[in-house]
């Protein structure tokens, strides 16, 4: 029980702990969807735990890990012309290409810079009237309002040296493709609680009927997690299936509707490829053809882009669900985050890189579940 | 990515036409946009992600949790004293 000590009242997740133990009659299958929930739950060890009947599922929540490779190349090749800035969430400049990442193109002598907001590209793009300013919009439904207002400011302020290289995804397309699935194992979920911030809990009420699957909206703290967690079993125990929100302070059923209003001015639904799953129809995001004047893709028209990945790298079965990170055979000897040879290595949110960081070299002893 | 950190607000003022301010994160302040907030003052908390206000967090919901976890916990002991 040694990370026990970790949680912000370790006497509660005792508790939460035992009763999960003492009402989990059978082993089951539930998908934590948001990569900042998996790092959650490993840090603090929650998957060791729970009884070994309970597998927790990583999920595809993490958006540096499923923005297609095209769209890496694309980024390497516009980010490599000479009058262009190039700016990006720090995450996204050692995520692999096919042939090299954006770290080595900076590095080139390049113009790629980190930015903390994407109005700070915006903010770039004034006072550099001259440059071409890109930002790599990428993200799910928690961050694509941030990214709206960036193209609605830069159109307000009649910029016309920004524009975005978008990779928006949406989870519940997501969730509808894993559950689609002839390999699907998942029984549950936990939704991602940021996510339903801005969207609302509204969208996963029909996947609750249609699939008689439990969705337990949840927060990131270890409690939280935990907390969605029992009340996940809870309902698979009885055998029932709902939606709830276990994330109350932060989640509603309506969701953020200034942000949403900005997301339809915006964004329009289109198919959307994820790395390593390949394309779920309408599961992203891309510029309405009022913006069109602020999307790289079409000012950049980079063409004949012929992706490669990685041989070794098996980062699409454990996005999927289908394999452990400490699974793989590169994990922790070809792949470390120093040589990533996949997404999920290199990012925060990666499943890969929760396992590297919190040294989750062997599996548990004890699991009944893992293939 | 997703991860929102909860900090307070601490001045609104408009920036080129939007509602931004500035909002402490335990002691280190960030100049955030609040136009997602419209409801929000001075003194109030937020879920902020890249930059941007996503939800309100008032003082006493922020502590919900806790609170649901205890009734959680008085229930538990229910069902441990049923065993």
């Amino acid at each position: 029980m040694k990370y026990l000590d970790e949680f912000r009242n370790p006497e509660l997740a005792q508790r939460l702990f035992d009763e999960i133990r003492g009402v989990t009659t059978r082993p089951w299958a539930i998908m934590e969807v948001c990569g900042g929930q998996t790092h959650s739950i490993i840090r603090n060890g929650i998957d060791q735990l729970l009884p070994a009947e309970i597998e927790l599922i990583h999920g595809p929540g993490c958006p540096v890990c499923v923005t297609p490779l095209e769209l890496i190349d694309k980024a390497l090749v516009i980010a490599s012309q000479p009058n262009v800035i190039f700016c990006s969430f720090g995450d996204m400049l050692r995520v692999p290409g096919s042939s090299k990442d954006l770290f080595r193109v900076k590095s080139e002598g390049n113009d790629v810079r980190i930015v903390y907001s994407p109005l700070d590209a915006v903010k770039l793009a004034q006072a550099n009237p001259t440059r071409e300013v890109v930002f790599f919009g990428i993200g799910f439904e928690t961050t694509a309002p941030a990214n709206a207002m960036a193209v609605h400011q830069a159109q307000q302020l009649g910029l016309r040296n920004f524009s975005m290289l978008v990779s928006h995804v949406l989870v519940p397309p997501a969730i509808t493709a894993i559950l689609e699935s002839p390999a699907n194992r998942v029984q549950a979920f936990l939704a991602a609680g940021h996510v339903c911030s801005v969207m609302g809990t509204w969208a996963y009420e029909p996947l609750v009927e249609r699939y008689r699957v439990p969705i337990v909206v949840t927060g990131f703290e270890p409690l939280d997690v935990l907390e969605g967690i029992r009340r996940t079993v809870l309902q698979l125990e009885r055998g029932e299936a709902q939606l709830e929100n276990a994330y109350t302070r932060a989640v509603n059923r309506a969701g953020n509707l200034p942000a949403q209003q900005m997301l339809a001015d915006i964004f329009e639904v289109t198919d959307r490829g994820w790395r390593g799953i390949g394309v779920i129809p309408n599961s992203g995001w891309r510029l309405r053809a009022a913006y069109r004047d602020f999307d790289a893709e079409t000012r950049f028209a980079v063409q004949n882009i012929h992706t490669e990945e990685s041989a070794l790298c098996h980062s699409g079965e454990v996005l999927r669900g289908l394999l452990k990170p400490n699974q793989c055979p590169a994990f922790g000897k070809a792949c470390t985050p120093r040589t990533p040879l996949g997404a999920t290595m290199v990012s925060s949110e990666g499943a890969c890189a929760a396992y590297y960081q919190y040294g989750r070299f062997v599996q548990r002893e004890d699991s009944a579940v893992y293939a | 990515m997703c991860l929102g950190i909860p900090g307070q607000v601490k001045e609104i003022y408009e920036s080129g036409g939007v509602r931004m301010g500035i909002v402490d994160f335990a002691g280190i302040t960030k100049e955030i946009c609040l136009a997602y907030v419209p409801e929000i003052m001075v003194g109030d908390y937020t879920i902020v992600h890249v930059g941007f206000a996503i939800t309100q967090l008032d003082e006493d919901s922020a502590q919900e949790s806790l609170r649901l976890f205890a009734e959680m916990g008085v229930l538990e002991e229910e069902l441990r004293a049923a065993e």
